[in-house]
């Protein structure tokens, strides 16, 4: 589905500056392949649904073209983008019901009333509320009006389809089963969907590909699989899932294998992602679920003196924070696995990782 | 399942016994009685200073007892004459005998002007008659007739028999534009003498157009107000306000002096050439200038609710409509107006009642045609003291207004209006 070769949306250095002095989206190039499911991830302020809002035609590139199928989009009005849009707060008007609301996009093209009928129905079955037809979007609840809302930017056959946090307002249960519907849909029609969030799993379960912002700029472009084994930098691996980080200085690199002074002076070895020269500071990855507690150091592996701070139960693993090289805040995830359950508060132990899991990052000085 | 069924039988009782209904009625009693003591003063003083001078009014529009409480035996004879035959020699002594008391008492030109209201030009037969009551002998329908001819007239019999009544339908028939009768009821004035009913449609008419006006001026401005950033809104806010804040005798002034014949427009038209020197435009004085000065003063009740409904239209709504491919107009009409109806309603109701109640101003710049209905009333409760009158103009206006209001309700529905 995907066609790497022929990008059907793209940002071509595109900037974007609200009040003339600062820059909230820096120097963007991003291509879309037709049929892609990609995800702008980022914390709120870091210029994603700027982006979002400048595919969408309400905003426009303070430089840099913006171009879709292959012609530029830049000075061409929303109504005539062919854009399908699903807002965060779904945007229902209010004052139709449900199937006005879904024939609105058909009959300001001037559809004929028997095919916008039609249509209505097909799309309103697709998302299981046929039934539904007739009400008023008040009289839905938050989970029935995102799909009323889908269904609104599917119903008049867009081939891109925009979504601003479309489940923000649901509860935990519901989103988790939107986000399945949503990848199904996408999946069935095939159409290219632009999506933007701050929740990382959100991205994670739907996405083909996830540009992860920060401060108006793509930190990394991959997808899922790539951008949790493999960030690149200290921003993604601490914002894509749990992780601990340590700061140090390196001493040698060897063999992609950078040898790291760490600032309590403990030595360790860690994979060299994004360093500088010898003598450069470095921020030190590790995810929880990669740590081993009480670890014989075995031939490319690291390890240190830990102390055990907290151990929390969660069932299928046991968190443990723990004390390791002047941090107290070093979380590693113990496998709920039979004879593992031999640790105690105060306890004294080793933790230890190989050395490809620990990725040696630019210098991020924490938060 | 056996509990609920059991409690569905016999009522719930709490904890000690007692019915739980009436637990909690004891419960809620003491937080009850702050509330009602608290409204207590305000409510007291609505009804003191509103209410009931309102009904006071109300009533004077349908009971006046000025004739039959100074003319007590005329009022027993009429009411025992049919009105059509002609007066006996029992109703002139009655006449006489009452004439003399109410002339020594001094209260004839009370009951004359009553008389007058009802039958215009009489007020001079009763006082000159009661000048001369003292010295008329016996047969008193001879003697009266003597003395001025005109009590010949079964008109003016007829006449006081109507005003005789104390509870009257008189004062709403003249204030239709008509005249209660002994033998037809309801009549119609002659053409020339017909003004209310005009009245109240010029009142209806103006009222209307400053609405019409208020919205179309006023919309756009509510529409910057809702969209504009919060900085410049809040100066487009302190200019729909400032006016507000002036005295409304000082702006209604500051139209005359913009508008009149030697005024600012005026003036400038002249200037620029668009109209002669000697043929200047008459823009006060008449309806135009109510009009225009009445739209002036009631615009921000139009735009006030008008801004507080579009305030809380997100814009996604107008950017939704677009993504869908809807025209900046058509989403505007399709999509932004109709969620703001019940800002319409607001304000047209508002600025409509508001209008057709409005005094000052048209007294100030209407001239003679843009005099409305309010003026008429003032003018019987200040000038000719018609106060029965002034409360049936008052009360059909009244009713006027509490129709259009329950016509709202019925199409719009009183429940979609937002005052702000």
């Amino acid at each position: 589905m995907v066609q790497a070769n022929d990008p059907f949306v793209s940002f071509k250095g595109v900037q974007k500056s609200y009040d003339g002095e600062t820059l909230v989206v820096k120097n963007l190039n991003l291509d879309i392949a037709s049929g892609e499911f990609l995800t702008m991830l980022g914390p709120s302020g870091s210029g994603k649904t700027t982006c979002l809002m400048m595919l969408a035609g309400f905003e426009t590139a303070t430089h840099g073209d913006i171009e879709l199928g292959g012609r530029p989009i830049n000075n061409i009005p929303p109504h005539k983008r062919g854009i399908g849009m699903v807002f965060q707060n779904y945007a229902l008007f209010p004052h139709m019901t449900v199937g006005e609301n879904l024939a609105f996009p058909l009959k300001v093209r001037n559809m004929p009333t028997a095919e916008v009928e039609d249509k209505v129905r097909a799309v309103l079955d697709m998302v299981q509320m046929l039934a539904f037809i007739d009400r008023k979007p008040a009289q839905l609840s938050g989970g029935q009006q995102q799909r009323i809302a889908l269904a609104r930017a599917l119903v008049f056959n867009p081939e891109l389809v925009l979504m601003d946090e479309p489940l923000g307002a649901l509860d935990k249960q519901l989103r988790e089963h939107m986000q399945y519907e949503i990848k199904h849909i996408h999946e069935n029609l095939g159409v290219t969907v632009v999506y933007v969030t701050h929740d990382q799993s959100e991205a994670l379960t739907m996405s083909n590909r996830i540009a992860v912002f920060d401060d108006g700029i793509i930190q990394q472009l991959a997808d899922p699989v790539t951008l949790y084994e493999k960030p690149e930098n200290a921003f993604v691996a601490q914002f894509i899932g749990e992780n601990n980080q340590m700061l140090g200085t390196v001493q040698s690199v060897s063999k992609n294998i950078a040898t790291v002074k760490l600032e309590a002076g403990d030595v360790v070895k860690a994979l060299a992602v994004n360093v500088g020269a010898v003598g450069s500071r470095t921020t030190l990855s590790v995810r929880p679920e990669r740590c081993i507690v009480t670890a014989k150091k075995s031939a490319g592996t690291s390890s240190l003196d830990a102390r055990i701070e907290e151990l929390i139960y969660l069932g299928d693993h046991i968190r443990c924070r723990m004390s390791v090289a002047g941090d107290d805040q070093f979380i590693v995830k113990v496998p709920n696995t039979s004879g593992q359950l031999g640790l105690e508060i105060g306890a004294l132990s080793q933790i230890g990782w190989k050395n490809d899991d620990c990725r040696a990052l630019d210098f991020n000085e924490p938060v | 399942m056996a509990d609920s069924q059991t409690a569905s039988l016999e009522p719930i009782t709490a904890a000690d016994g007692t019915p739980l209904k009436k637990k909690l009625a004891q419960a809620l009693f003491r937080s009850r009685v702050r509330a009602v003591s608290l409204v207590v003063p305000l409510f007291a003083f609505v009804m003191a200073s509103f209410v009931i001078p309102i009904l006071a009014l109300m009533w004077q529009g349908v009971y006046n007892d000025r004739f039959s409480s100074h003319m007590p035996n005329l009022t027993e004879r009429l009411t025992m004459w049919d009105g059509l035959t002609e007066p006996n020699e029992k109703m002139y002594e009655a006449l006489v005998a009452d004439l003399k008391t109410a002339r020594a008492d001094r209260t004839i030109g009370r009951a004359a002007t009553r008389v007058n209201q009802e039958f215009p030009g009489t007020r001079s037969l009763f006082t000159s008659t009661a000048r001369k009551a003292k010295k008329l002998k016996p047969p008193f329908k001879e003697s009266v007739i003597k003395a001025n001819k005109k009590w010949n007239n079964i008109e003016v019999w007829q006449a006081m028999k109507i005003t005789s009544q104390d509870l009257t339908p008189g004062f709403y028939a003249t204030a239709l534009d008509g005249r209660y009768t002994v033998d037809q009821g309801f009549v119609r004035q002659d053409e020339n003498r017909q003004i209310y009913v005009k009245l109240f449609w010029r009142t209806m008419l103006i009222s209307a157009t400053v609405m019409g006006l208020c919205l179309l001026l006023g919309y756009p401005v509510a529409y910057l107000l809702a969209t504009l950033p919060l900085r410049a809104s809040n100066l487009l806010m302190i200019m729909v306000l400032l006016p507000f804040w002036t005295s409304l005798l000082v702006r209604t002034t500051a139209w005359i002096a913009i508008l009149q014949s030697q005024g600012v427009i005026n003036d400038l038209m002249v200037f620029v050439g668009i109209t002669a020197d000697d043929a200047r435009f008459s823009l006060i004085y008449n309806m135009t200038g109510t009009i225009i000065a009445m739209t002036h003063i009631l615009l921000p009740f139009m735009i006030l609710p008008l801004y507080s409904v579009m305030k809380t239209i997100p814009p996604s709504y107008m950017r939704a409509a677009r993504s869908l491919g809807a025209t900046p107009t058509m989403a505007f009409i399709k999509v932004y107006m109709p969620q703001t109806i019940p800002g319409i309603g607001a304000g047209g109701l508002l600025v409509f009642i508001l209008a057709i109640g409005y005094y000052i101003t048209p007294a100030l710049v209407g001239g003679q045609d843009g005099q409305l209905i309010s003026n008429m009333i003032a003018y019987h409760m200040q000038k000719s003291l018609n106060w029965s009158l002034a409360a049936a103009l008052g009360g059909i206006l009244l009713a006027g207004v509490l129709v259009l209001y329950w016509a709202y309700d019925k199409v719009i529905g009183i429940d979609n209006m937002k005052l702000g």
